[in-house]
């Protein structure tokens, strides 16, 4: 990425040998997506194969948003790893809907849920 | 019924950061609307929405050589017709030529017109004076 990173709010956990990312963001958009992305991208290859992307706080987000999942979710299987969702809102899972990536992604509604579902490897 | 008239003007800095106050001027505009003929707290998503798709899809394509890196958004209400214009200054697309996402090659880029596509009600890219502009139409019965 170049020099205007946007220095997104993300928490980042280990819970249960799963990777947690928490994104603070209220938005997800052509701002702050190529980060999630290499965020995400760094987390595997750092060794974490098992990741939860939690987006309780995002309130929205835009197809360059979807666009980063959907790479980390790529690179996640790939490696032979999982990724799954946790915690959205309303309207960010309409946009999840509306492009269809609810049939690709696992979405569960709240974090603690996605930590003690992801349990097959 | 909506009764509202307004015009709104705005040139942005060629920088993503933006995209956030473009989106919340959008969302505000929606529930300034006086109708009921629509879900206002989703009209102002989808506003923010297809403001924030069409002016990092600007931003994007801008001709960096420019000096005026700026985008400009021309936002109207007239009666029941929302029409919103977002001017480029780059090389320009063929948005016919833009295909349907496949959900089953999962690309990571290619929804923003799709979205838009989807959320209003005609679409049109075509030359302008100073470059571009996607003009977006919307009606609010």
């Amino acid at each position: 990425m170049s020099g205007s990173t946007s220095n997104m709010q993300l928490e980042t956990q280990t819970q249960n040998d799963r990777a947690v990312l928490i994104v603070k963001e209220e938005r997800l958009d052509a701002h702050n997506s190529s980060e999630l992305k290499e965020r995400i991208l760094r987390t595997l290859e750092e060794g974490g194969r098992r990741l939860v992307v939690d987006l309780a706080d995002v309130k929205f987000i835009d197809s360059s948003g979807l666009g980063a999942l959907l790479s980390g979710y790529k690179n996640a299987s790939q490696r032979s790893g999982t990724f799954v969702l946790s915690g959205l809102q309303p309207r960010v899972r309409s946009m999840f809907e509306l492009t269809r990536l609810n049939r690709v992604f696992e979405i569960y509604p709240r974090l603690q849920e996605a930590i003690s579902s992801q349990g097959v490897s | 019924m909506s009764k509202t008239s307004m015009s709104v003007d705005i040139v942005v800095p060629n920088q993503t950061r933006y995209l956030r106050v473009i989106g919340n001027i959008a969302e505000q505009i929606a529930k300034e609307l006086e109708t009921d003929a629509v879900d206002q707290d989703m009209l102002a998503y989808h506003l923010n929405l297809v403001l924030t798709e069409a002016v990092a899809n600007a931003m994007e394509y801008a001709d960096e050589r420019r000096a005026d890196h700026t985008v400009k958004i021309c936002l109207s209400i007239e009666e029941n017709d929302l029409r919103i214009r977002v001017y480029d200054h780059g090389q320009g697309f063929d948005i016919s030529a833009v295909p349907m996402p496949d959900i089953d090659e999962l690309q990571e880029r290619g929804r923003g017109i799709f979205l838009i596509r989807n959320l209003m009600d005609s679409v049109t890219y075509q030359k302008s004076e100073s470059g571009n502009v996607l003009e977006m139409h919307k009606s609010l019965k």
